[in-house]
């Protein structure tokens, strides 16, 4: 049986690579799947306490954020396209059309 | 009173007929005239003043019937303030019954008359669209005096009295926008303004007699202030009937308010011959005679009344002299003979007074419908020389005599000038004879209707006023002087105006009412002839007026006023009849009598004293108070500087200067700056870098779940 720290430890890292992906990259979509990797740590920390406190309620949980990325995913890709369409580039960096 | 026993009984129901038949007669005009026929129009206004003439045969039936007991018939609730009650009822008594018959009488035949002579004077006028207009007003006329003389109290009389007052200036400035008889316009509106202003003096006076009486008896009911009368002390009563007096100066056109009544001659001819002769101007003989319970209470005002009267029957009847526009003879007569009249009520001769009132409107109506009948006929003979003249030349004689008398054709054609007119027997056989019966009838020659009421009057002046008796038969003379002259120049001799030799005598429908009235003037006299048991008028009257005497013929009077009549027209004769007047050729008279006459030609220069008395000074008054007081001072100086200024002067000072300026636009003002200075410095935080802001995210993240760790 693998303690759950190990869990929590490699939630942590990932979590910590998805944000440094997404302050660091200038792609879109390296920044989409950054996003996706900070989602999936959360997932992965709230299974390992869901079967550490021997309950459901964290996997019910987990399927719900999966499904939300899942459309979250659909509407941020539509919107990469589209702006892909615009601009042909997915440089987030040339995306500052609300500059003050 | 009377009203519950009798009401019901006769026809005395019908008393507001008398004042509804005209209403629906002219609302029917203003309504569907437009649509209407001249004759139709005519015949719906006739028939409505014949439905008041009808109905106040009906009222002196019954009246007659019930013995003369006066009656009064409640029609409508007026005001009603506390006390005071103040209703519309007619009283129909045997005084008010003999006004309404010779009002609507006498008003009916004009309006038939008027049928045949508006129609050539509008188309002489150019403006057939006014015929309408002119019977609407008549028939309100024949309303608004029905008003006047069935009222019950002194406030009814004054509601009628203003109407007819209304009516009379509506009608004198009916060709208020066009040159009529020789006048410019303006002189028309003039006249009318001029009389509407006058009558106003006059009622003022009469309103003051009104509040007195309301003071003094607290009420204005006729029967109520007379019962109250007889309680008051003797001062009040005189107030109330020399201010009444004035009243009646203004209507009845006495001295020294009857200038009105000769410019009044500026409208058109049956208005003359029906308002200003027959029947408005007769009121203030009314009102006199209706109050004569108050006058008699007091014979200082009775000598007043009298006096006045009898001077201006004379003072008139010397101006008539020297008129030559045959309707202002004609004016100044009606002056004269309301002084007859006036005269005779403020000696308590009310029945003469009144038998004077009815002869006088039959044959001054005469007279002025007859003269009206003369200015168509030398209007009809003016076109015709005029149409004549455009297909051949002048011919030499008229050239010579226009250039003499000074009156061009071309420019001014007066057809009211009796210097123009001259042998119109020949040509207007009809108006002749009608107009001589009116002018016997004036004159006062036996047995035409003038001579039994005038002969009254003189006769009850020999007996009690020596002075009037003397200041009227001498007013006698003059009368039957001018009225001579007039029918010397106007029928006699040549004609002295192309016009005149070209007049065309009148259609029926003029000629006829005129013999209707010839008939009446002719008779009329019947009515109270001075003989035992044949003063039905007398009697009649007696039933209103209670204490009447009734005089015998006095021979004596009689013949001499006769032979005064006669050498009169005996000496016009001589004057005017023996030689007539040649074309241009000035009045004989003018040169034996010298200032005189120019005195009378020149209506004794009242006008032009009123002028340099009371209008000059009061035009200049009102120039001071336009120009200097309102707008120099009071408009320039006082509100733009003094109050204007000194309110710019705080203002500018206090709320502009400190409280707006550096107030509120101050803090304003700072509000936008600082706001602008702080948004500025805010918006370099908006990089517009998504990155950047993902940093802040993380950042505002790590410091909550740090703080929520530390704790």
């Amino acid at each position: 049986m693998i303690p759950v720290e190990y869990y929590i430890v490699l939630s942590a890292i990932l979590f910590a690579i998805g944000v440094a992906g997404v302050l660091i990259r200038r792609n879109a979509l390296i920044i989409f799947m950054s996003i996706e990797l900070m989602l999936n740590a959360a997932n992965l920390a709230v299974v390992a306490f869901s079967s550490v406190l021997k309950t459901f309620s964290g996997q019910v949980f987990v399927f719900f954020v999966i499904a939300v990325a899942a459309a979250e995913v659909a509407v941020g890709l539509a919107l990469i396209v589209e702006i892909f369409k615009a601009k042909h580039s997915i440089d987030v960096d040339q995306m500052s059309s609300l500059k003050g | 009173m009377h009203l519950s026993e009798s009401v019901t009984t006769g026809y005395f129901f019908l008393a507001p007929w008398l004042v509804f038949a005209p209403v629906i007669g002219l609302l029917i005009n203003i309504i569907f005239g437009g649509r209407l026929s001249e004759k139709a129009i005519g015949t719906v206004a006739s028939l409505a003043s014949g439905a008041s003439f009808v109905v106040s045969v009906l009222l002196a039936w019954s009246l007659a019937a019930g013995h003369g007991a006066a009656v009064t018939v409640p029609f409508l609730e007026w005001i009603h303030i506390g006390d005071l009650e103040l209703d519309w009822a007619f009283r129909v008594d045997s005084l008010s019954t003999t006004m309404m018959l010779v009002v609507s009488g006498v008003g009916t035949l004009i309006h038939i008359y008027a049928i045949g002579y508006m129609h050539e004077d509008v188309r002489f006028k150019h403006d057939p669209g006014r015929f309408r207009r002119f019977f609407v007003f008549l028939n309100l006329f024949i309303a608004m005096m029905m008003i006047l003389v069935s009222g019950d109290s002194y406030l009814m009389l004054f509601v009628g009295w203003e109407g007819v007052g209304l009516c009379s200036f509506l009608l004198i400035g009916f060709w208020y926008d066009m040159d009529t008889l020789g006048r410019p316009s303006w002189a028309n509106s003039n006249a009318a303004k001029k009389a509407f202003v006058t009558n106003r003096v006059g009622d003022f006076g009469f309103l003051i007699a009104a509040f007195l009486m309301f003071w003094a008896f607290g009420s204005f009911q006729f029967d109520e202030v007379f019962e109250a009368a007889h309680a008051v002390a003797p001062g009040v009563i005189v107030a109330i009937t020399l201010f009444m007096l004035i009243g009646v100066a203004g209507k009845s056109a006495q001295i020294p308010l009857y200038v009105w009544l000769p410019d009044a001659m500026a409208g058109p001819t049956p208005v003359s011959a029906l308002i200003h002769a027959a029947t408005m101007v007769t009121a203030g003989v009314y009102l006199i005679t209706r109050s004569a319970e108050l006058y008699t209470l007091v014979p200082q005002a009775q000598y007043t009344v009298a006096m006045t009267g009898a001077i201006t029957a004379l003072f008139a009847a010397t101006i008539a002299v020297g008129q030559y526009d045959i309707k202002k003879v004609l004016a100044y007569s009606t002056i004269s003979q309301l002084g007859f009249m006036v005269a005779a009520v403020g000696m308590g001769a009310f029945v003469a007074g009144m038998f004077h009132l009815v002869t006088h409107a039959f044959f001054k109506a005469l007279l002025f419908l007859s003269a009206g009948s003369v200015i168509l006929g030398l209007e009809r003979g003016h076109h015709h020389a005029e149409h004549a003249h455009h297909e051949k030349k002048p011919i030499g004689k008229s050239g010579k005599s226009k250039a003499e008398s000074g009156h061009d054709e071309h420019e001014v054609f007066d057809p009211g000038d009796m210097r123009n007119m001259g042998g119109l027997r020949k040509t207007m056989p009809v108006t002749f004879w009608l107009y001589m019966i009116g002018t016997l009838a004036l004159a006062g020659i036996v047995p035409f209707a003038g001579f039994w009421s005038k002969d009254e009057i003189l006769l009850d002046a020999s007996r009690h006023y020596p002075a009037v008796y003397i200041l009227l038969s001498i007013a006698a003379f003059f009368t039957a002087f001018y009225m001579g002259r007039q029918i010397w120049l106007v029928f006699f001799g040549e004609p002295r105006h192309e016009a005149a030799a070209h007049a065309e005598e009148s259609k029926p429908i003029i000629t006829v009412p005129l013999m209707v009235l010839a008939a009446l003037s002719l008779l009329g006299g019947a009515l109270n002839l001075p003989f035992e048991g044949f003063h039905q008028l007398g009697h009649w009257l007696e039933y209103t007026l209670h204490e009447v005497e009734a005089f015998p013929l006095n021979l004596q009077v009689a013949g001499v006023s006769t032979l005064v009549a006669l050498f009169a027209i005996f000496l016009s004769w001589l004057i005017y009849g023996r030689n007539p007047l040649k074309a241009g050729q000035p009045d004989p008279l003018k040169k034996p009598l010298g200032f005189i006459f120019t005195g009378m030609e020149n209506k004794w220069f009242v006008d032009e004293g009123y002028f340099a008395v009371i209008i000059n000074p009061f035009k200049k008054l009102s120039y001071f108070l336009a120009d200097v007081v309102d707008w120099r001072f009071w408009h320039d100086w006082f509100h733009e500087t003094v109050i204007a200024g000194t309110y710019n002067w705080l203002s500018n000072i206090g709320l502009n200067l400190y409280a707006d300026q550096k107030g509120i636009d101050a803090f304003a003002n700072w509000l936008g700056t600082a706001t602008q200075s702080l948004s500025a410095t805010l918006r370099k935080v908006q990089t517009g870098f998504v990155r950047s802001y993902a940093l802040s995210v993380l950042l505002g993240v790590v410091l909550i779940l740090g703080y929520l760790i530390v704790k």
